[in-house]
């Protein structure tokens, strides 16, 4: 198939890239842009290891068509961290053993970002609710929900500085 | 030191390698690649039996973008991760024996030319009869699945410890049914995938060392059936294990695919990458197989058991595996948890016509303890006792060592029943929950790594190597294989608390054949224990010579040398172990300026700093024991005590380990009875660990252990039909999301095991056993129907209800029974099954395509 150049907007970034037109926006960012984070762990967009946020919003990056995300904002898992420091999630989810194998927390990554942008302070339903994208094996959830709510609180405290302390 | 004297382990911390995994920088296998890297793609059998009469790969050769195609004469040797059971080949060698079963691999550049060849590829097939059930199958006489297992039996074994009828005819009443849990699979969320290369050799000029880079539990053994396979010493294979996925002991043996990679490289002379698509990876399988356990227990009317009579029949599927040993496990630990004095044991893995079973998260054990803990609840609702009062007169005294040869020391179970007991109201609630709600109790253990090694031999199981330099840098070498559990943190933290180091100073290489000394993997819950203790005695070595050098240094006896938050002083003799001089760490540490780190020119150091001193920081220590010593370097080993390794009945190497972990749970539930539908709403699970080095990654353990035995209890199944897998994904496969999943509880019970690195045993896969069985024992006490099936989905709880109450029974499962069908009817949506399809929709744009006459295809 014949490649078309397009321009990709990734993590603050733009890329111009030369894809074929079925080429998956998984697929570009892992082998074009060397974008591992984002994984591939499913035949059928079944569980949410590949979520990336295009224009804010969680998409399944492994059934989307790179060149129909061309002029929005793709925010991958490697941009997530702020100015070159962990994000409060991200440290929260290490001291909280929300993440073991590691293999889906890119994904939860980007589905919690998503939440907490949209709602600072979510109900524990609303927390189960939105995880019930993303499949993980190792942790049953339960510490994620601990990483969450830490994460939630350093936020609020504006000190993100502090989990250590206070777990 | 005391118990609360610790000052690195028993913290909760978080995982040495956390950042990598929530930033999306930690490099898995398939996030991988090599220059002029070739991808390979598999072709899969689509019979589950059948005979390969030839195979013509000239069409796909001809594609433009093919390097290399393999085939079953490419790499004919025989391998299989027992020694007992070397039945695989990397490619099928005249035969295919499952659904999935691997025919060729093509190389190509990329992965559409590669799915292109492996449609161009040409075998013909001879069909043979093929075995679905495992009580068919040993009848089998004819068309045997290997030839040289008769009656598709690959082992069967009949131990009797005591004097069984001796003790059955003591019982007051003997309670007899026939459980079934079906099977299961580990679904790790990264799929297999391996990457090999082959370097030319400087002197030979031809291809040499092979370099592989795999998501496995077990490097060693990976490199030792490499080498089998290709016929090359194991000294030219390196094994390097990057970040792996979760394994939950679908990774603890050689997976076809890793052979594969390294055969096709050797082929196309170009780096090679295989990675599995979720399909496939449920082919790969090596999961929980079904299991059919007649149990029979005999009991005093006070609930005492007496004897127990035990027969499990698995279906193992197609090649041995690791079968020899879960059908032993299935036996031996019928011991170790309760006190029986009388137990028979027979059991038969069966081989059939599906993906071969393996080692799963509780080997063995998991589907016999959840026979074993419903009929203990069926025999305590018979005799009107409380089932958690049926286990407490059942328990152990340890230390002792059971009928079956099982050597236990610490017992944490009273504790634990205790505690699930106390938090979950057991007492005050039970029998008073709304209609439809109950609670359940079961327990169940685990070992703490076998005491026996696969390949008989007396070599360590654990060796640790531990090199200090004069940056002050501590690094751990350790073959024990991260696979997200939390191994690497264990191993630092251990050694950080020896040397008495900060845990950012050590740095773990971990899990590389070439680097790193042997270790026998990530499974049977190991590492910690035998893996911590290597790293534990490679710390105390490594830290003679530091407290000799401190000593003549501080001018005092190397008794009163203490190592502890980074410093090393001399003990007063008035406050013990308080550092009389201690400023603060952190302010020392924030000034950028290290006391002591000095790479070159010591000697100038030591004109500097005259006289004996009172208080060093680690890096002087380091420098000045270099200096007295030269390089610092300690080794450590492990190897189970010859007590621990049990019995000399045959098959009694399975079961032993040095240490036992406890767990009890008790499990809420409510069934809707209209629906057959069941909400587990929350478990308190108790967990004798020994001792938690990292209280946040054992309740991680615990906690998803308990999960996936939710899993097993109410949704997962593998289910076939005519051998084909009717689920291959993971929405099919039903692994329960967060919605469907409760609260649990975790708590630490910590029994302080005197073998174990600071009394830590296992955490990892024990308390999975447990949670099938409480959440049984809970439906019954909410509804009153007993499940012997699992999983406990709303089929089998509606038609079990409509048994109870008489009514007609509807056969809502008969499709999915694995003994009913002849004949293929459905590809059940795999990508590549070549057979007919179901009858399409009129309005699915393929059929009218096909209709119009101008289907491509």
């Amino acid at each position: 198939m014949k490649k078309e150049l397009i321009e990709l907007r990734v993590n603050d970034r733009t890329h111009e890239l030369a894809v074929e037109s079925n080429n998956l926006l998984l697929d570009v960012l892992r082998q074009d842009l060397n974008l591992t984070g984002s994984k591939r762990a499913c035949d059928d967009s079944s569980c949410g290891a590949c979520t990336v946020q295009v224009d804010g919003i969680p998409m399944l990056s492994c059934t989307l068509l790179a060149a129909s995300c061309e002029g929005q904002e793709i925010t991958t898992v490697e941009g997530v961290a702020e100015h070159g420091a962990l994000a409060a999630l991200q440290k929260a989810y290490g001291d909280f053993g929300g993440s073991q194998c590691g293999f889906c927390t890119p994904g939860f990554m980007m589905t919690v970002r998503w939440l907490l942008a949209n709602n600072p302070d979510p109900t524990e339903d609303e927390v189960r609710e939105a995880l019930s994208s993303n499949l993980c094996r190792c942790t049953g959830y339960t510490q994620m929900y601990q990483a969450i709510r830490a994460a939630i609180e350093a936020e609020q405290r504006g000190m993100k500085h502090e989990l250590v302390e206070t777990k | 030191m005391s118990d609360s004297g610790f000052s690195v382990i028993g913290k909760p911390i978080a995982m040495v390698d956390a950042a990598g995994k929530t930033t999306g920088a930690g490099k898995y296998t398939d996030d991988l690649s090599l220059p002029g890297m070739l991808l390979g793609k598999i072709l899969h059998s689509p019979y589950p039996h059948a005979r390969i009469k030839c195979i013509d790969t000239s069409r796909a050769r001809a594609l433009d973008g093919v390097v290399a195609i393999v085939t079953g004469e490419d790499a004919p040797n025989r391998y299989g991760i027992l020694p007992v059971g070397h039945d695989e080949t990397a490619l099928a060698v005249g035969k295919v024996r499952y659904i999935g079963d691997n025919v060729a691999c093509v190389a190509a550049i990329n992965e559409e030319i590669a799915e292109q060849a492996l449609e161009v590829i040409d075998v013909e097939y001879e069909l043979l009869p093929a075995y679905f059930d495992p009580e068919e199958s040993m009848k089998a006489e004819t068309d045997l699945i290997h030839d040289h297992r008769t009656h598709n039996l690959e082992k069967d074994y009949h131990h009797v410890f005591g004097d069984p009828e001796k003790g059955f005819a003591e019982a007051d009443y003997v309670h007899e049914a026939r459980y079934i849990a079906n099977e299961v699979t580990h679904a790790a969320m990264e799929p297999h995938s391996t990457l090999a290369n082959f370097e030319l050799d400087p002197h030979t000029g031809r291809l040499g060392r092979l370099t592989v880079w795999s998501s496995t539990q077990v490097p060693y053994y990976l490199q030792h059936k490499l080498s089998l396979v290709l016929e090359m010493p194991m000294s030219q294979i390196r094994v390097i294990k990057p970040l792996v996925g979760g394994g939950f002991g679908g990774k603890s043996e050689v997976i076809p695919l890793e052979i594969i990679a390294a055969v096709a490289a050797r082929a196309a002379k170009a780096p090679v990458k295989i990675t599995y698509t979720r399909e496939e990876v449920f082919w790969a399988h090596r999961g929980r197989p079904r299991t059919i356990i007649d149990l029979k227990t005999g009991v005093k009317n006070h609930g005492r058991v007496t004897s127990v009579a035990c027969k499990v029949i698995q279906d193992g599927g197609a090649y041995c595996s690791y079968g020899v040993v879960t059908i032993l496990y299935s036996g031996a630990l019928l011991g170790a948890l309760y006190d029986i004095a009388h137990i028979r044991y027979d059991g038969y893995r069966v081989l059939t016509n599906k993906p071969a079973c393996g080692a799963m998260r509780g080997h063995g054990t998991v589907n016999v303890r959840f026979a074993f803990e419903s009929q203990m609840d069926e025999i305590a609702a018979r005799l009107s006792l409380d089932p958690a009062e049926v286990r407490r007169v059942n328990l152990l005294k340890p230390p002792t060592v059971t009928v079956n040869g099982l050597r236990v020391l610490s017992y944490g179970l009273p504790e634990c029943i205790e505690q699930v007991i106390t938090r979950s109201g057991w007492k005050e609630r039970r029998g008073r929950l709304p209609r439809g709600r109950g609670l359940g109790v079961a327990c169940s253990h685990y070992v703490s790594g076998a005491a026996n090694s696969i390949i008989r031999s007396d070599m360590p199981h654990s060796t640790v190597n531990i090199k200090i330099d004069r940056d002050g840098g501590v690094v751990v070498y350790t073959g024990a294989a991260e696979i997200g559990q939390g191994s690497d943190t264990m191993t630092a933290q251990i050694v950080a608390e020896v040397l008495g180091c900060n845990l950012a100073r050590v740095k773990v290489v971990a899990a590389d054949t070439d680097l790193t000394p042997i270790d026998l993997g990530s499974y049977s819950s190991r590492v910690t224990f035998m893996s911590g203790n290597a790293a534990l005695r490679a710390a105390e070595e490594v830290k003679k010579n530091l407290v000799s050098a401190a000593a003549r240094r501080m001018n005092c006896a190397p008794e009163n040398v203490v190592m502890r938050d980074d410093h090393v002083w001399k003990r007063c003799a008035t406050t013990s172990d308080m550092n009389p001089t201690m400023s603060d760490p952190d302010e020392e540490r924030a000034s950028g300026h290290v006391e002591g780190q000095i790479l070159r020119g010591s000697v100038l150091q030591t004109r500097k700093e005259d006289g004996p001193k009172e208080r060093m920081s680690f890096e002087e220590a380091v420098v000045s024991a270099i200096d007295f010593h030269g390089a610092l370097a300690g080794t450590g080993s492990y190897a189970p005590p010859v007590e621990a390794r049990g019995g000399k009945h045959k098959g009694g190497g399975v079961g032993p380990s040095p240490a036992y972990s406890y767990s009890a749970q008790v499990a809420e539930v409510s069934v809707d009875e209209d629906t057959g539908e069941v909400t587990v709403h929350k478990i308190w699970a108790a967990h004798d660990c020994g001792r938690a080095l990292n209280p946040v990654a054992v309740e991680g353990q615990v906690i998803g252990s308990v999960w996936m035995g939710l899993g097993q209890a109410l949704e997962e199944e593998m289910v076939w039909k005519d051998g084909l897998l009717m689920n291959p994904g993971l929405l099919e496969y039903r692994s329960p999301s967060s919605s469907e999943s409760p609260e649990i509880e975790c708590i630490i019970v910590e029994s302080n095991d005197p073998e174990g690195p600071f009394g830590a045993k296992e955490a990892g896969e024990g308390s999975l056993a447990a949670t099938i069985p409480a959440i049984s024992n809970a439906i019954y006490d909410a509804v009153g129907v007993r499940l012997r099936e699992a999983p406990f989905t709303p089929e089998r709880i509606l038609a079990a209800l409509r048994a109870k109450k008489g009514m007609k029974r509807i056969a809502m499962t008969e499709s999915v029974d694995p003994t009913a069908p002849a004949k293929f009817r459905e590809h059940g949506g795999s990508l590549w099954f070549k057979g007919r399809g179901p009858a399409r929709h009129p309005f699915d744009p393929a059929r009218q395509k096909t209709q119009a006459g101008g289907g491509a295809q």
